[in-house]
C-alpha cells in the first residue's frame, strides 16, 4: 500500500492503494467514478479509455504509480455540462445501443480530434480500431466523429 | 378507428388511481398481447392481468411512463413508451420514461424481451394510452358539460371546438382519475400516427454519453464487498481441493469460500444453465485486490464422474460431427419423393457448412449484486429473466418468493447471454455465506470461458436441378452439438416439390445457450450461400432465382405448414434489388445477395465488396426490411446496422475452440471481434411500408448478412467459403 495524490477532472484526490493497481480500478472502486468501463483488462477493447494530460490511454493497463501528477480526465469530466462537441455529436447521431463501450469511444475520439481536426475516414478507422463495440455501432461512430470534427473547426 | 376491450371476463387489464399530489395514474399490463377479439383466446394467460407498467399524468402535464422492460440495447426503453404516448395523443417533449422496479405492489412481473418485445406489447401499450386519453376526454366533457363526442385531443391538449374551450391534460388529470375505466376504448387509425413512425432519440442518451452509473457493474451499496469466482479451467472438470492460505493473507481479502451454487440435488431450470455447479469465491474490499488474490489460489481439479468428464476438443468434435452426419437422422419434413427426384436430376449439388462455438462477449461482463439475510434476498443487476431467477434463488436459498427482490439495471449488451442467470444465484449464495452485501464480478476471462455458448453446427445441403435448371429436389440435413439448426418449414420448403429436412444432435459437456437469432444465425448463412451456388449451377441470377422460387411458393405452395409469407419475402428481395441497382454494380464491385425470414420479420441484403490497398473491404451493405410498422425509424436503422456488422464480424473472425475441454481463447487478444476498420463503410437501410403490426428487429438483420458476405467473397475471390470463421480459410477484410 502507498499513498497517491491524483488530479482527476481538475480535482485533487488522495488514495491509498497497492502501487500496481490500474487507474481503472482506482477510479471505479476508490473514487466512485464508474463512467470509465471495464471490458477486458488487457488493453484490447478500449472501454476504459481516459485522458492522461490530454492523451488517450487505456486505464486498465496503467498502474496508479505511473501517473504521478499528470492530469486525468474521465468521461465525467470531459465537459462540465456534458456538451463536448463529441458528446453532442453522439447524441445527434443517436449512436449508443447498449451504450457500454461508448464512454471509451467518446474519450478516444475526443483525444484524436484534438490533434486531427480534419480526419479522413481511414484516419478515423485507424485511430478507433482499439475500441470494440460489440453492438456494432461503428458506422454511426464514424459519422459522429465527422460531425464533431466539423463543429470543432 | 378500432375498438378494443379493456377487460376480459369482467377482469380489467387496467387500474386507475388518483395521485397523492394530484394527477392520475393508470396501471396496466405492459406485456399483455390483448386481442381486440377475446373470443379467440379462451384461456387468457394470468400475466395479462398483472399490472406492471404505468403512466402518470401530473397536474403540470408531464407524463411519466414507467417501463418494466429493461434496456439491453434494442432501444425498447424509448420505442415502447412512444407507443403509449401515441395513443395518449400527448406531447413527446413532456414525456419522461423511467425504469420500473420489480416486485413492488404495482409491478409483479417483468420479462426483458428480445426481438419479440414490441410485437407482444403492441396492443397492450396502445390500449393503455388510449384508455388514459378516453378518461381525460370524459373528465373534460363532464367539466364543460358537453357531449363526449365533441371533445377532441391534440398533443396533450383537450379541445371543445364548438365552444372554443381547451385544457391541458394536466388540468384534467385529477378529475380523470375519478372516471371509471371504460370497458372499451378507441385506438387511432394507423394513418393518424404522429409519434410512431417518427425518429425519437434514446431517452438515456445524455446519461450514456456523460458516463452516469446505469449498468450492473456500476451499482454499489454501503458496505458492499467485491467477489470473484474461480471456475474449473475446462469443461468436464470439478473442484478437488482448495488451498487458500496465500490468497487469504493478501491485503483486502476478507474470505475465500467454496460456493456450491447448484448442489447435486438442485433441479436446474432452463435459465440456470451452468456446467460448473461448484466454484471457489474470493471476497475482498476492492476489485483489484480480489483479482490478485484469485491468482494466488492453489486449486486442484478432477474429472467429473462418468462420460461427463470426457474432455472435448474442437478437432475431435468435428470428426464426431462428420461421422454423425453420415448416419440416418430424424426426419422433420418430407414433401413429394425426394430420392426419386434426385435420381432423375440432371445435376446434383451437395455442400456442407460448419460454424464454431461463439461466446456472447457482451461488453459488460456478467455481474450481480446480492445482499442476502435470513429474512430476505436483495439482488440488483443485469438479467433478462428475473421472474425465472426469482424461483431459482428461492429454491436455492429456501426463502419464499416474496422475500426475494430482483432489481434490473441497464445491460451492457445481452445477445441472449443474460437469459441465463447462474451468476445471480452464485452472488446470492456468496452473500449468504459471507453474510455481507457483495457484488460478484466476472473478469473477461471468467466471462468468456464459463460457457452458455452458441452451439457448434454442421449442415449438408443437396439440390437437384433438371435440364432446364429448375430446382426439383432439395434436401437439408443439419446437426450440431448439442442442438440442430434446421427449421424444416422455412424457405425453400413450400417452393420445391420434393423436399426433405432432417436433423441430428450430439451431446457434450460444454454448456450452450441462445445467442442472437438462435440457429438462424448459422443456418441462414449456409442456406443463402448454398442457394447462390445452386443459382449459378442453374445459370440464373441469384436474386431472380430466389424470386422464381418464392413465386412458386406464393402461387402454388407445396405443403401446408410453411412458416413464411412468400409475398413479403419477395417484397424485401425486390426492394433491395431496386435500391442497390443490383443489375448494374459499379466497376470493380463484387456483390453478394441474401434474404432470410426469422422472428416474424423479413430481411434482404446486398453486400458490395471492393479491393482497397491489396485487401478486400465491405464498401456498402444495402438492407431491406419488412418488420411491419416501424415504431422509431432511426433507432430501427441503428439496430439493423448493428445486426449486419455483428453478422459479418462473427462469420468473418470469431470462434471459440477447445483443447482438452479448455477454451483456447479467453480474452480479446485471442478471440477476435470485428473492429472499426473491418466494418462496412456504409449501410443503407430501407423499410417496406405497410400497416402490419410491428415484429422483431433485434435479431432478423443478422442472419442474412453472413450469406451476403459469403456470396460477395465468392465474387471477389472465386472461392466459396464453407467454414466459419472465414478467416480460418485465410481470408481477411480491411
Ligand atoms: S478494459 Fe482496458 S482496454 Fe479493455
Ligand atoms: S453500444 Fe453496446 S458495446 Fe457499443
Amino acid at each position: 500500500m502507498a499513498t497517491f495524490d491524483l488530479n482527476v477532472n481538475g480535482k485533487n484526490h488522495q488514495v491509498e492503494v497497492d502501487p500496481a493497481t490500474p487507474i481503472l480500478w482506482v477510479l471505479r472502486d476508490h473514487l466512485n467514478l464508474v463512467g470509465t468501463k471495464y471490458g477486458c483488462g488487457i488493453a484490447q477493447c478500449g472501454a476504459c479509455t481516459i485522458h492522461l494530460n490530454g492523451v488517450a490511454v487505456r486505464s486498465c493497463s496503467l498502474p496508479v504509480s505511473a501517473v504521478g501528477s499528470q492530469a486525468i480526465t474521465t468521461i465525467e469530466g470531459l465537459s462540465e455540462a456534458g456538451d463536448h462537441p463529441v458528446q453532442q455529436a453522439w447524441l445527434e447521431h443517436d449512436v449508443p445501443q447498449c451504450g457500454y463501450c461508448q464512454a471509451g469511444q467518446i474519450m478516444n475520439a475526443a483525444a484524436f480530434l484534438k490533434n486531427n481536426p480534419n480526419p479522413t475516414d481511414e484516419a478515423i478507422e485507424a485511430a478507433m480500431n482499439g475500441n470494440i463495440c460489440r453492438c456494432g455501432t461503428y458506422t454511426r461512430i464514424k459519422a459522429a466523429i465527422k460531425t464533431a470534427a466539423q463543429s470543432m473547426s | 378507428m378500432t375498438l378494443v376491450k379493456t377487460s376480459y371476463n369482467r377482469r380489467s387489464f387496467l387500474k386507475s388511481v388518483t395521485l397523492a399530489g394530484g394527477g392520475m395514474m393508470l396501471s396496466f399490463s405492459w406485456l399483455a398481447s390483448c386481442v381486440s377479439n377475446p373470443k379467440k383466446a379462451l384461456e387468457m394467460p394470468k400475466e395479462w392481468f398483472e399490472l406492471n407498467g404505468y403512466l402518470k399524468i401530473g397536474e403540470n402535464g408531464v407524463t411519466t411512463i414507467m417501463s418494466p422492460n429493461p434496456e439491453i440495447g434494442q432501444n425498447v426503453k424509448t420505442s415502447m413508451p412512444m407507443i403509449v404516448a401515441e395513443e395518449l395523443d400527448t406531447n413527446w417533449d413532456l414525456v419522461v420514461v423511467e425504469q420500473a422496479p420489480l416486485n413492488t405492489d404495482i409491478f409483479t412481473r417483468q420479462l426483458a424481451g428480445g426481438s419479440q418485445s414490441i410485437r407482444q406489447s403492441w396492443e397492450a401499450l396502445r390500449m393503455a394510452g388510449g384508455t388514459a386519453r378516453h378518461m381525460l376526454r370524459e373528465a373534460a366533457a363532464q367539466a364543460w358539460g358537453v357531449p363526449l363526442a365533441e371533445v377532441t385531443t391534440a398533443t396533450g391538449v383537450l379541445y371543445h371546438e364548438p365552444s372554443g374551450r381547451s385544457a391541458g391534460y394536466g388540468e384534467m388529470a385529477s378529475a380523470a382519475a375519478q372516471i371509471p375505466v371504460p370497458e372499451e376504448v378507441e385506438l387511432k387509425d394507423v394513418k393518424d400516427f404522429k409519434i410512431i413512425r417518427t425518429s425519437r432519440k434514446n431517452v438515456d442518451g445524455q446519461k450514456i454519453v456523460t458516463g452516469q452509473p446505469l449498468y450492473g457493474l456500476d451499482y454499489r451499496k454501503e458496505g458492499m464487498l467485491i467477489a470473484m469466482i474461480a471456475a474449473p479451467p475446462a469443461f468436464g472438470l470439478q473442484l478437488k481441493s482448495v488451498d487458500a492460505t496465500a490468497a487469504k493473507a493478501m491485503p483486502g481479502i476478507r474470505d475465500v469460500i467454496v460456493v456450491d451454487a447448484y448442489p447435486e440435488d438442485y433441479e436446474m431450470q432452463w435459465s440456470d444453465v451452468s456446467a460448473f455447479r461448484k466454484l471457489v469465491a474470493v471476497v475482498g474490499d476492492t476489485t483489484w485486490q480480489v483479482m490478485q488474490a484469485k491468482k494466488a489460489l492453489q486449486l486442484e481439479w478432477e474429472p467429473l464422474p462418468g462420460g461427463a468428464g470426457t474432455p472435448e476438443s474442437t478437432e475431435i468434435q468435428m470428426e464426431r460431427m462428420i461421422a454423425r452426419a453420415a448416419q440416418p437422422a430424424r426426419e422433420m419434413r418430407r414433401d413429394g419423393d425426394p430420392e426419386a427426384a434426385f435420381a432423375r436430376a440432371a445435376q446434383v449439388i451437395e455442400r456442407s457448412y460448419t460454424a464454431p462455438y461463439l461466446a456472447h462477449n457482451t461488453m459488460e461482463p456478467m455481474n450481480f449484486f446480492a445482499h442476502v439475510t435470513p429474512e430476505k434476498a436483495e439482488l440488483v443487476g443485469p438479467i433478462q429473466t428475473p421472474e425465472f431467477m426469482e424461483k431459482s434463488v428461492s429454491q436455492r436459498l429456501g426463502l419464499p418468493l416474496d422475500k426475494i427482490d430482483i432489481q434490473m439495471t441497464r445491460m451492457g449488451g445481452g445477445f441472449g447471454r443474460r437469459l441465463y442467470g447462474h451468476f445471480l444465484v452464485e452472488a446470492a449464495v456468496i452473500s449468504q455465506q459471507v453474510q455481507a452485501p457483495i457484488k460478484l464480478i466476472y473478469s473477461r476471462e471468467d466471462d468468456m470461458t464459463f460457457g452458455c455458448y452458441r452451439p457448434t453446427y454442421y449442415v449438408t445441403y443437396r439440390a437437384g436441378l433438371d435440364e432446364a435448371g429448375n430446382l426439383i429436389a432439395f434436401h437439408v440435413k443439419g446437426g450440431g452439438i448439442p442442438e440442430q439448426p434446421v427449421f424444416p418449414n422455412r424457405f425453400p420448403a413450400g417452393a420445391v416439390d420434393n423436399y426433405l429436412a432432417e436433423g441430428w444432435t450430439l451431446e457434450s459437456n460444454i454448456s450452450v445457450g441462445a445467442w442472437r437469432a438462435p440457429r438462424s444465425n448459422f443456418i441462414a448463412g449456409a442456406e443463402q450461400s448454398f442457394l447462390d451456388e445452386v443459382a449459378e449451377a442453374a445459370g440464373k441470377d441469384p436474386i431472380a432465382f430466389r424470386l422464381e422460387l418464392l413465386q412458386r411458393a406464393q402461387e402454388n405452395p407445396v405443403g401446408e405448414r410453411n412458416d413464411y409469407d412468400a409475398a413479403r419475402y419477395a417484397g424485401v428481395l425486390e426492394l433491395v434489388r431496386d435500391k442497390s441497382g443490383w443489375d448494374q454494380p459499379a466497376e470493380g464491385v463484387s456483390r453478394g445477395a441474401s434474404a432470410y425470414f426469422c422472428h416474424n420479420s423479413y430481411v434482404a441484403q446486398v453486400l458490395d465488396m471492393v479491393p482497397r490497398d491489396g485487401k478486400l473491404v465491405v464498401d456498402k451493405v444495402y438492407c431491406a426490411i419488412d418488420c411491419g410498422i416501424v415504431v422509431n425509424p432511426d433507432a430501427a436503422v441503428n439496430m439493423a446496422e448493428g445486426g449486419i456488422i455483428d453478422g459479418i464480424g462473427h462469420a468473418m473472425y470469431s470462434g471459440l475452440t477447445f483443447k482438452n475441454g479448455q477454451p483456447e481463447q479467453n480474452n480479446f487478444h485471442q478471440y477476435r471481434l470485428i473492429r472499426h476498420s473491418e466494418a462496412p463503410k456504409k449501410i443503407e437501410v430501407h423499410f417496406v411500408q405497410n400497416d402490419i403490426h410491428p415484429t422483431g428487429l433485434g435479431e432478423p438483420p443478422l442472419p442474412p448478412a453472413v450469406g451476403a458476405l459469403a456470396n460477395a467473397l465468392y465474387k471477389a475471390t472465386g472461392k466459396r467459403f464453407y467454414h466459419q470463421p472465414f478467416i480460418s480459410e485465410k481470408q481477411e477484410l480491411g
